[in-house]
């Protein structure tokens, strides 16, 4: 009896201690990406369905709050997936040429994920927004 | 696996007038396999297109490294200021180092 429950707590402990391993390497390697920079909230807008009903294609807009002049602008803007196989979707690297920091593409889910999205600036500053998608069928990424 | 890369699409307009903001809208056909993937028994190829740059005269002024979560035929929009007649350059790279490339020109109205 005692085994068993003890068994059952585990097993239903797991999904999450993966998830929560997955969530650590993610988070270890936006460490790795951003230095010791701080991490601000805010400042970037992220257009994304709230249900994607086809995960091989979701529609994602980022567009961050930024003069784009040469003295104040988004150097590179770096896209993570956080329940997909591999969690580093995308690495744009912007200039001030560009008229606006905006950039719209399509990406994968595995399934229903946070979408993590950090901006960095000229000035050495990490911006970040996150955004929540549900997934109707998976984008068949295995 | 494809022996040679698609054709790039790249939307623009071909004229502008100066200080205007101009929208250009890519797309490039290619399955972007993983290599994670399994069609029964087989594991498909990796075959990816890793690199996208665009050069404005020139000079780099957006670039992407694509990994995994790209998805297929990737698609991708963003916005350029044009001060004059413009030579834009349009290259995709994939892993094995091939190249796609197109060329757009923007006159000044």
């Amino acid at each position: 009896m005692r085994t068993t429950r003890r068994t059952l707590l585990a097993l239903a402990a797991l999904p999450f201690a993966a998830a929560a391993a997955g969530e650590d390497a993610l988070q270890a390697a936006i460490a790795r990406l951003v230095g010791d920079a701080p991490i601000i909230d805010g400042g970037i807008t992220l257009r994304t369905p709230p249900v994607a009903e086809n995960g091989g294609q979701v529609p994602v807009t980022i567009v961050v709050d930024s003069p784009m002049s040469p003295a104040d602008h988004v150097t590179a803007i770096h896209v993570f997936a956080t329940r997909n196989p591999t969690p580093y979707v995308a690495d744009f690297r912007l200039t001030p040429r560009l008229a606006r920091a905006e950039v719209q593409t399509r990406i994968r889910l595995a399934e229903a994920q946070r979408i993590i999205v950090l901006a960095r600036t000229s000035d050495g500053q990490v911006q970040r927004a996150v955004a929540e998608i549900r997934v109707t069928t998976g984008g068949c990424l295995s | 696996m494809s022996q040679v890369l698609a054709t790039p699409r790249v939307r623009l307009p071909r004229t502008a007038r100066a200080g205007d903001v101009i929208e250009i809208r890519t797309l490039m056909e290619h399955p972007m396999e993983t290599g994670l993937r399994h069609e029964g028994a087989r594991t498909v190829p990796r075959d990816m297109l890793t690199h996208m740059a665009v050069r404005l005269n020139g000079e780099t002024v957006f670039s992407a490294e694509l990994h995994n979560g790209t998805s297929a035929n990737p698609y991708h929009v963003f916005f350029l200021r044009i001060e004059r007649s413009s030579q834009l350059e349009f290259t995709w790279t994939d892993g094995q180092g091939r190249t796609a490339r197109t060329e757009a020109r923007i006159t000044l109205a």
